[in-house]
């Protein structure tokens, strides 16, 4: 199988998201610095390989559930920036015309059934899509990211449990960031490797170096292909590390800077852009060029976004309900 | 025209809904060959199969947020919850998912589920098994919340609540499942039966309003009847859907009565009643003769099954409240 470094359209398509995604929470994390967005949000700088690895596994037709912290998977799986940054920022050309924000970002459309404000909310979710493909006949899967934290959730075990008894397409994708919030996994765990808890549930369980772009990307296509083939669900831990605080309120308490500047030297986006380097099949022109690209892409977005009409409350009755009722 | 219990009318709703949609699908726990634990869903999976009628483990949480992932693809998910206190695993899913995504998304995904939760008590059972918890969902804004009380409005209820593009909270008087028949007319279709969200007069009476929903509208019926011995004309509404309220008929009644006693198994403290009262209170305050009177279960958690008689409110304490608002 071929991995993503492997060939320069690939290559830079893998780096441009990826870009992308560190660019686009850059930007946000500098609005709200700025006190021009509100609410709250969660970065996943850090984190961009386990997003693009895992969805450049997918199909445009599958399905994927995303977080609190979940930006970096809206990109990957192809949502539009402008429509993000509009969502965030509260207009009525967002996603979801601004009411959802930060955490609540669904384009079901593209199979982004959305990012979720509860931990571990969105995976008994997936079980359910993936259930549905399996009633309708289709080959679609189902990715359902969530944290460390969530798998101490009782949804967690539900959902996995549930998908693994009716071998539902669905890959749950562990993003281990190492810290719940501030409670490390040393702490909130006993085992070491989150991934072993599939042997409960008794379907493979898998843990990657999350920073690896290709080492995800190659392990979320096993599943994927398993998934497709009928054999059920797969336990993928991804373990990283986020940068930033959990939230904008973080102040980094729990950890330690040299820990923090330990896991920097391992960036993701670093780490793939020398190894194509190295492997020859991008040049740093090509790479600078990326680089400019995606934080054009991102400045497009953040310009469009503003000029967009402001999300008004005196229609917020509206939606709660669909219009017409039994 | 047949005699049906409302098992039988609930039964034969979740059938005719199964027909008329393959997108309607049941769930939850024992709901396959055992038929459910008030055989509501009995022979539906032996006609519809596994993959319609589908058995899940015992996981609440596991069923709702499943709901949720088939809802979004297009099913219509009729989730059973074996009983009321068995409700409160799937609660953030339902308060945090169910009532919230439609508005979260502004339109773009619908949530057409049916939670369906057999509620109140008097059938010997203990506390988790016949507790009525309505107003927690009737106070989440994205849900719907209706209480069918007979065999007839099961019937119809229930495929009304299904076709409903809103999650609807269908709660079923569980004492009631076979206790009494009444005369089904299935010559009659969906369109000739009154809306789901609406309430209805089934006593007429000018003496005082009385308010029931699920269990205590035979109750109620019952202390009319009684009261009526005495000379007292009163009137029943059975309110049907708590969420939305539908105030029109109730208000008339008032008007015309002057009096208000609202009745649930509920404990009172902020009950259903509580809105209502204030709800009369804002809109005929100058017809009210006396103040709104509630009647209710105790603000306890429910009491072991020797002692529920004294616990559940009945004839004796409905009629002792229509005394005491008619000598205000």
């Amino acid at each position: 199988m071929s991995k993503l470094g492997d060939d320069a359209t690939t290559a830079t398509r893998t780096l441009r998201t990826m870009w992308q995604i560190r660019r686009f929470e850059e930007a946000v994390d500098d609005l709200f610095a700025r006190g021009l967005m509100h609410g709250t949000m969660h970065l996943s700088i850090g984190q961009e390989a386990s997003a693009t690895g895992t969805c450049f596994a997918l199909r445009d037709d599958d399905a994927i559930t995303s977080t609190h912290r979940g930006h970096g998977h809206c990109i990957a799986k192809g949502a539009d920036l402008e429509r993000m940054m509009a969502e965030l920022l509260a207009k009525e050309t967002g996603y979801c015309r601004g009411r959802g924000g930060s955490m609540h970002i669904a384009d079901v459309a593209t199979g982004n059934l959305g990012a979720n404000g509860i931990v571990a909310g969105g995976i008994p979710i997936a079980a359910g899509a993936g259930l549905a493909y399996q009633l309708q006949g289709l080959d679609r899967v189902v990715v359902s990211f969530f944290g460390d934290g969530a798998a101490n959730e009782g949804a967690f075990h539900e959902a996995v449990n549930l998908a693994a008894i009716w071998k539902l397409p669905v890959i749950f994708l562990c993003e281990n960031n190492k810290y719940g919030m501030s409670f490390s996994t040393e702490k909130s765990f006993a085992i070491e490797n989150i991934a072993d808890r599939a042997v409960g549930y008794g379907i493979p369980g898998v843990t990657v170096d999350g920073n690896d772009v290709e080492a995800v990307n190659e392990v979320v296509a096993a599943a994927v292909e398993r998934a497709r083939n009928g054999e059920g669900p797969t336990l993928v831990e991804s373990v990283t590390y986020r940068w930033k605080g959990h939230s904008k309120s973080d102040k980094n308490l729990y950890r330690t800077k040299e820990e923090i500047s330990e896991w920097r030297d391992r960036d993701p986006i670093i780490r793939f852009e020398r190894s194509v380097v190295e492997r020859g099949v991008l040049d740093q022109a090509a790479i600078d060029a990326v680089r400019a690209q995606a934080t054009e892409d991102i400045r497009t977005a953040v310009r469009a976004a503003n000029a967009a009409p402001d999300a008004r409350p005196d229609d917020l009755l509206e939606a709660v309900f669909a219009p017409a009722t039994a | 025209m047949s005699k049906i219990t409302l098992a039988k009318g609930l039964n034969a709703g979740l059938r005719k809904a199964m027909e008329d949609d393959p997108k309607v699908l049941v769930m939850g726990e024992d709901v396959g060959k055992l038929g459910g634990v008030f055989r509501i869903t009995d022979g539906l999976q032996k006609d519809f199969g596994e993959d319609r009628v589908i058995d899940s483990p015992l996981a609440e949480s596991g069923i709702l947020g499943t709901a949720v992932g088939l809802a979004m693809r297009g099913y219509r998910p009729v989730c059973e919850i074996q009983f009321d206190g068995f409700v409160y695993p799937a609660y953030d899913q339902i308060v945090s998912q169910v009532a919230k995504i439609h508005f979260r998304s502004q339109g773009k995904v619908k949530m057409p589920i049916v939670i369906r939760i057999p509620f109140g008590g008097g059938i010997g059972a203990v506390e988790h098994h016949s507790e009525s918890p309505e107003a927690q969902f009737a106070h989440t804004p994205g849900l719907k919340v209706v209480a069918c009380s007979n065999p007839v409005d099961g019937y119809w209820m229930i495929q009304q609540a299904i076709k409903c593009d809103d999650p609807v909270v269908f709660l079923e008087p569980k004492r009631q499942y076979h206790a009494d028949k009444a005369e089904l007319d299935e010559t009659r279709t969906l369109a000739d039966a009154d809306p789901l969200f609406s309430s209805r007069v089934v006593r007429e009476g000018t003496d005082l309003t009385l308010l029931a929903y699920g269990p205590m509208v035979k109750t109620c019926l019952a202390s009319a009847e009684a009261a009526a011995q005495d000379g007292q004309s009163i009137e029943v509404i059975d309110l049907r859907t708590l969420s939305p309220l539908d105030m029109g008929p109730v208000l008339a009644s008032v008007r015309k009565t002057g009096r208000a006693v609202v009745t649930h198994e509920a404990h009172v403290n902020l009950g259903m009643g509580s809105e209502i009262a204030a709800r009369i209170t804002e809109e005929c305050f100058y017809n009210l003769e006396a103040p709104v009177l509630r009647v209710g279960g105790f603000d306890t958690p429910y009491p072991p099954s020797r002692i529920e008689e004294e616990w559940l409110p009945d004839l004796d304490r409905v009629l002792d409240a229509v005394d005491r608002s008619l000598a205000y």
